[in-house]
């Protein structure tokens, strides 16, 4: 009999019952909650008189709708009327329910993506869901994450399972070590570029190869995030001693014998050398390229050196309509250079990129410069409070506000613009965000997506340009 | 839930892949925190010529007239057809929310993605699945004739034209047993607590570190 898959092997630790039907019910190790797609589950609870199943599988923080200019004035003080409703009802459930909450100025805020793995929240072997897509960020710690809805956020408080259907099981294996400059994120825009937003659908993903083993927690966490962008609900990365010691000591992480214990369970979570996969799609590392989105969905991507692609030579009409559209939309031009793409807006930012790792490979492109006169919006916003006083203890924060870049408080921000953080109609936002979908930063916007150094980069260039040919600051640590 | 058993409606052409979330409902929509009241949003960039604001009233706001929800002969449809991969990306239930809201109980499409599919089940939405070349000649078909109506049967799985031709769908068993009876999913769910309990209590003597180290 082959071998087990990691997402077998979590699938089956999980598994509380198959019913008759093919479905399965699930068991759900951690729920995270942010304030909009949970108000209607826990007014779901309220109206059938339900309780929480387990209240310490949950935890919650507002970044959606949170302002990331000056909190000073409280929940109150939002100006938007229903962005205040929604953080101040999340506040109101958590308080009735009573859900460990991070509220909005504690310290330990921020984009829940974020903030569950620096809290140990997030663990080897466990099952977590959020009712967010990029849930699948938590893959990066050998655990079957992935996004739900709203009515699933309600099923998992009230019965602690998911009722689900196994997935595929896919295997993205990136060889070889990648070339110096190149990041988590060209790595996944490379394979999304590849496989298409419809590449993953039904399966779930297990990143793997030298290129993958050589990241760190960062660009795992950076990697797996993007795993719904190809499509699949869930991305996964084997446990190893990069993962142990990012865990270890964290505040709700295990500690002592327990500690040990977990780590005994936690060595088995990989894929067995003889398990078989449903797809295998090998990818060579050496060759990923600094990546630049120029579309509107994340599969329209390139490498730095490209030109922008001419509709007429696609010969699917479905894709070749959607080339034109994106392009008009865009407002570029066939055969154009990548790096000839203008831009008056960045965004360094998002539960993609804006862990410490992140913060530091903007700060070093951009120190002792000034970002370029055509610029007209540039925002660091950090993925949590605890990043925030990181990057500021060193000095990071003085580097960006020096270069002319703004230094925000932590959320999600620009990355889909649910608070006053928006990108105008028309502007180009070079945006170390996930989806470049028409209008998601801002009406009528136009995004680019890239990794935390290019768009730094392209900040001081006022254009594109490849992060491997500027000259990067030492003397941040990395 | 709302039962799904039989619809005869008015087809609905969206003529393009990748329909995101952020274009079947834009986020500034996403604040609200009831379930209802998303279908005057619904493909709210493609509507309407302006931006839409969250709490605002859409009377007299400037429409897209080539929008194909706003042409007359497409007025009170219930079905809507779309290429590949429709409902990609976010997690967000407001979508089925406001295509339930808007009118519609079914959506056809080569392919769905993930999450939205799963989540048009909880809504008593029908997301059906047909081939590329099915729902081309769909497409055709409803351009081709005004007011092109089919009929769907969830218990037989057909979708029958008007010309009587039947073609037949395929459905999760578990998926159809709850739209055929309007079932509410954790009380189907919670019949198993017993299950879900030694489950539970196997893990905790197996992981306990799973447990308890959240403090309400």
């Amino acid at each position: 009999m082959a071998g087990k898959t990691l997402y077998d092997k979590l699938w089956d630790h999980h598994l509380v019952k198959e019913r008759e039907d093919g479905s399965s019910i699930i068991y759900i190790d951690r729920q995270l909650l942010h304030e909009v797609t949970s108000p209607q589950a826990f007014e779901g609870l309220r109206l059938a008189k339900r309780n929480p199943w387990r209240l310490d599988a949950n935890l919650a923080t507002p970044d959606h709708n949170v302002p990331t200019t000056d909190r000073s004035e409280g929940v109150e003080g939002i100006v938007d009327n229903v962005s205040r409703i929604q953080v101040q009802t999340l506040d109101d459930n958590c308080d009735e329910f009573g859900v460990l909450e991070f509220k909005m100025n504690d310290q330990r805020q921020g984009i829940v993506h974020v903030v569950g793995p620096e809290q140990g929240a997030t663990l080897p072997g466990m099952t977590v869901v959020c009712g967010d897509s990029h849930t699948s960020t938590h893959g990066a710690f050998g655990a079957l994450a992935h996004g739900i809805g709203t009515s699933e956020v309600e099923h998992v408080l009230a019965t602690q399972t998911l009722i689900q259907k196994k997935m595929k099981n896919m295997l993205v294996r990136v060889n070889g070590a990648v070339k110096d400059g190149i990041t988590g994120k060209d790595i996944v825009l490379a394979i999304i570029g590849e496989i298409g937003t419809a590449g993953g659908t039904g399966y779930a993903i297990e990143f793997g190869g030298e290129a993958i083993a050589n990241l760190s927690m960062e660009g795992r966490m950076t990697v797996c995030n993007m795993a719904i962008e190809a499509g699949a609900r869930a991305g996964m990365i084997a446990v190893d001693q990069a993962t142990i010691d990012y865990v270890e000591g964290r505040t709700f992480a295990p500690k002592g014998a327990q500690w040990e214990l977990a780590l005994e369970n936690w060595a088995n979570l990989h894929s067995d050398d003889d398990a078989e996969f449903d797809k295998v799609i090998d990818i060579d590392g050496s060759k990923i390229l600094p990546q630049v989105t120029w579309g509107t969905s994340p599969e329209m991507v390139l490498p730095i050196d490209a030109n922008i692609p001419n509709p007429e030579s696609e010969s699917d009409p479905v894709k070749r309509e959607s080339i034109e559209r994106a392009l008009e939309y865009m407002d570029l031009k066939a055969g154009m250079p990548i790096k000839d793409i203008k831009l008056d807006s960045i965004f360094i930012g998002s539960c993609t990129n804006s862990r410490i790792e992140d913060m530091r490979a903007a700060a070093q492109v951009v120190k002792g410069k000034k970002i370029a006169s055509t610029i007209s919006q540039a925002m660091v916003v950090p993925g949590s409070g605890l990043i925030k006083a990181q990057a500021e203890s060193e000095g990071l924060d003085k580097i960006f506000i020096d270069a002319g870049l703004e230094w925000r408080e932590p959320g999600c921000s620009m990355c889909l613009a649910m608070n006053a953080d928006k990108l105008e109609p028309g502007k180009h936002c070079a945006a170390t965000s996930n989806r470049n979908f028409e209008g998601r930063q801002g009406f009528g916007g136009r995004t680019h997506l890239v990794s935390p150094a290019m768009a730094a980069a392209a900040a001081i260039a006022g254009h594109f340009v490849d992060i491997r040919e500027i000259e990067v600051s030492s003397g941040i640590e990395s | 839930m709302k039962k799904f058993t039989e619809l005869n409606g008015i087809v609905a052409p969206l003529d393009r892949a990748n329909v995101d979330t952020d274009m079947i409902i834009p986020k500034q929509f996403l604040k609200s925190i009831k379930r209802t009241g998303f279908g005057q949003n619904l493909f709210d960039e493609l509507r309407y010529l302006d931006e839409g604001q969250a709490d605002q009233s859409c009377e007299g706001r400037p429409i897209n007239e080539e929008f194909v929800l706003n042409q007359s002969r497409y007025q009170g449809s219930s079905i809507l057809i779309a290429r590949q991969n429709f409902g990609c990306g976010s997690s967000r239930e407001h979508a089925p929310w406001a295509l339930d809201d808007y009118g519609f109980r079914c959506v056809i499409a080569p392919s769905f993605a993930d999450i939205f599919f799963n989540n048009c089940f909880k809504n008593g939405l029908l997301p059906i699945i047909l081939s590329e070349e099915i729902v081309d000649k769909l497409f055709t078909d409803t351009f081709k004739n005004d007011g092109y109506q089919i009929t769907i049967d969830l218990a037989s799985q057909t979708i029958t034209s008007p010309s009587g031709d039947s073609i037949s769908f395929d459905i999760d068993a578990f998926r159809k047993h709850c739209l055929l009876n309007g079932l509410d999913e954790i009380g189907v769910t919670l019949e198993s607590v017993a299950d879900i309990k030694v489950y539970e209590d196997k893990r905790r003597k197996e992981a306990p570190w799973l447990f308890d180290a959240i403090k309400p």
